[in-house]
């Protein structure tokens, strides 16, 4: 139990000093890069060693909030840094393009508050646990004998407020001493987890800040789902105009003709009669390809689970389909997921050259999520404008991800998650 | 030939009702609801009923699953089933069981009459009717992986398409305008090379056949 408590004592006073050392190293450095770098942006220099500094600055915060959870168990939210372009890597004003960005975002001046109260606050309170420890083993050593020559040397030597001139007065600094081990006994994991306390309130997001990010995404998913839904509308219209409506015309034409040509010549009558079928077979055909286009027959029929396995089924490849989903998931999910694993599987049939598939689909934790994974060759990626990018949109409104794994020599993995509730 | 009919749109079941009395088949029961068509088939012991897939009050597959459902009480009770769309999937519960006398046909079938009617007698008399195009999904799906397939001639994959279909020797060469000799010997050429065992029996060489298509990997 003492033992314990000792060594918790010993390592957190090593994690303080450490933290410490971090405040007044990295911080203090990083805050006097960044200082710099922004003050000479109008000059041009900084807008090239603006982004590099503050991306560093990234990082050591992101190191912070992940000892803060190995040390101290203290969840410090992840930064909500906008996101930036995807291009913004490379051509000639990609420098002060990310500045610009960078600089906008309310997160970066957050870290660099943080940096500056890390050097000062943060290191003071951190450095507190090994002090204690540290003035604490000194008091003993003055009372069992280093009081001799530090007397010697200075005449009255005070330890804290003890004035040790022999061994009497050294003895009651040892007292004082004891005092602070046992303080540091007492509160160094306490001193560390209030450093990581401190950290947390200057870099977690604010509610504000969170609110401001929500609205900021949910903004550019409604927009998305407005475009797709319009964009869908249009092509059904055009389906139906071209197709159906066209074929109806035709037949009623047909039929037209047929009337007037009964009595005078059956048999091109006849001849029209099959036609006027034929064009109703197709006009049948079309419709149901647009049906299975905008809701899925057996999707509407059997949920998700049978939907994929119907799918699998149309597929030239072996495809393999394992479902666990207890329930159903509300009309809409389902039917984004559906699409957005058709499209997934449209990919891995086209691109990937794989002569297997497998799907798995469960649910748990309340997220749904599809895995559909090819032994083809890899090196998939979700360019803007293809149609895993138009997947990741669209499953965007539902606030699902998709996240494709694909090393160059296979195997492709795209994994979607959408959060929802079976019923 | 005593027919329970399961539609729950009016008009269809009106002209379904028509053409079927039309080519002398009785109507003992034309519902248009999943509970309405457990009882009519529990009760009235219907010779062959025609179902469609979707039915009230669930409008999911209700219609299939009764007639599942029926099947699974009375083995090979020759059942029918329509529907606007036609999926592997379902087909594959149907012939599941390997007891024949089932059907599942696009309701656009119903255009031609004749082969319609013809397709009502052959499930009812024990037979297979299987969609055109849930046979050609099959053959699309093995034509790639499946090496005995690919020996087959152009003809030859004809006549597998129609056998598969569930049509007897004597249509299929009617349609194809040959010779039932011809037909036969086709046959027999598709069974030796896709390494099946031929069997006189009409049913049970649709069954095998199907079976064979359907078969994964």
């Amino acid at each position: 139990m003492h033992g314990a408590r000792m060594r918790n004592a010993l390592v957190a006073g090593g994690r303080g000093l450490a933290l410490a050392l971090m405040g007044w190293t990295g911080s203090l450095a990083l805050g006097v890069l960044a200082v710099l770098s922004i003050a000479f942006v109008p000059l041009g220099v900084g807008l090239l060693t603006t982004p590099s500094v503050l991306f560093l600055v990234r990082a050591h915060a992101e190191r912070r909030r992940r000892l803060a959870a190995r040390w101290s168990d203290v969840r410090i939210p992840a930064a909500r840094y906008r996101p930036l372009p995807p291009a913004a890597g490379g051509g000639p004003l990609a420098g002060p393009r990310l500045t610009w960005l960078l600089l906008g975002d309310p997160a970066t001046w957050r870290d660099l508050r943080w940096l500056f109260v890390d050097e000062v606050a943060g290191a003071a309170v951190a450095v507190l646990a090994p002090g204690m420890l540290a003035e604490g083993v000194f008091g003993i050593l003055v009372a069992v004998g280093l009081w001799r020559p530090l007397v010697a040397a200075d005449g009255t030597y005070w330890y804290q407020f003890v004035p040790v001139t022999g061994q009497v007065s050294a003895l009651a600094a040892g007292v004082v001493g004891c005092g602070w081990l046992a303080a540091a006994l007492r509160w160094n994991p306490a001193l560390v987890r209030a450093h990581f306390r401190l950290t947390r309130g200057q870099l977690a997001p604010s509610d504000a800040d969170a609110l401001n990010r929500r609205v900021e995404e949910l903004t550019e998913t409604r927009r998305d789902a407005v475009d797709t839904s319009a964009a869908e509308l249009r092509r059904i219209e055009r389906d139906l105009h071209d197709g159906a409506q066209a074929r109806l015309v035709a037949m009623g034409m047909d039929l037209g003709t047929i009337e007037a040509l009964l009595d005078k010549d059956p048999e091109q009558a006849r001849r029209l009669v099959a036609q006027a079928r034929q064009n109703s077979v197709a006009a049948l055909g079309e419709l149901r390809d647009l049906v299975r286009g905008i809701h899925p027959p057996v999707l509407a029929e059997r949920g998700l689970g049978d939907a994929v396995r119907a799918l699998a089924l149309r597929l030239p490849l072996a495809t393999e389909v394992s479902v666990n989903l207890p329930g159903r998931a509300e009309a809409p999910v389902e039917s984004a997921a559906y699409f957005a694993v058709s499209e997934v599987l449209t990919n891995a049939v086209k691109h990937s050259g794989a002569d297997r598939i497998w799907v798995d689909l469960h649910h748990a934790d309340g997220m749904l999520r599809v895995a559909v994974t090819d032994n083809g060759a890899g090196g998939a990626v979700i360019t803007p404008g293809s149609g895993l990018a138009g997947v990741e949109r669209r499953l965007g409104t539902f606030d699902g991800i998709l996240a494709v794994s694909s090393p160059a020599g296979g195997p492709t993995m795209a994994t979607l998650e959408i959060p929802c509730a079976l019923s | 030939m005593r027919v329970v009919l399961a539609e729950d749109l009016f008009l269809l079941r009106d002209g379904l009702v028509r053409l079927l009395e039309a080519h002398g088949f009785e109507i003992v029961a034309a519902v248009e609801s999943g509970p309405e068509l457990d009882r009519a088939l529990a009760e009235l012991n219907p010779g062959v009923a025609v179902v469609d897939v979707r039915l009230p009050p669930t409008h999911t597959d209700e219609g299939l699953q009764c007639a599942l459902r029926a099947r699974r009480e009375r083995p090979g009770l020759p059942v029918l089933v329509l529907s606007q769309h036609v999926e592997q999937l379902y087909a594959r519960e149907l012939l599941a069981d390997g007891s024949g006398a089932v059907g599942y046909l696009l309701k656009d079938r119903v255009f031609d009459a004749a082969q319609f009617v013809d397709a009502v007698r052959r499930v009812a008399a024990g037979g297979t009717a299987m969609d055109p195009q849930v046979i050609q999904q099959l053959l699309a799906r093995r034509a790639d992986r499946d090496r005995p397939l690919s020996r087959l001639t152009p003809r030859e994959l004809e006549v597998l398409e129609l056998m598969a279909q569930g049509r007897s020797n004597t249509a299929i060469a009617a349609q194809l305008v040959v010779t039932e000799r011809a037909i036969a010997k086709h046959t027999s050429n598709i069974f030796a090379k896709l390494g099946l065992e031929v069997s006189d029996d009409d049913n049970r060489r649709v069954l095998a056949v199907l079976a064979h298509l359907d078969r994964d990997g």
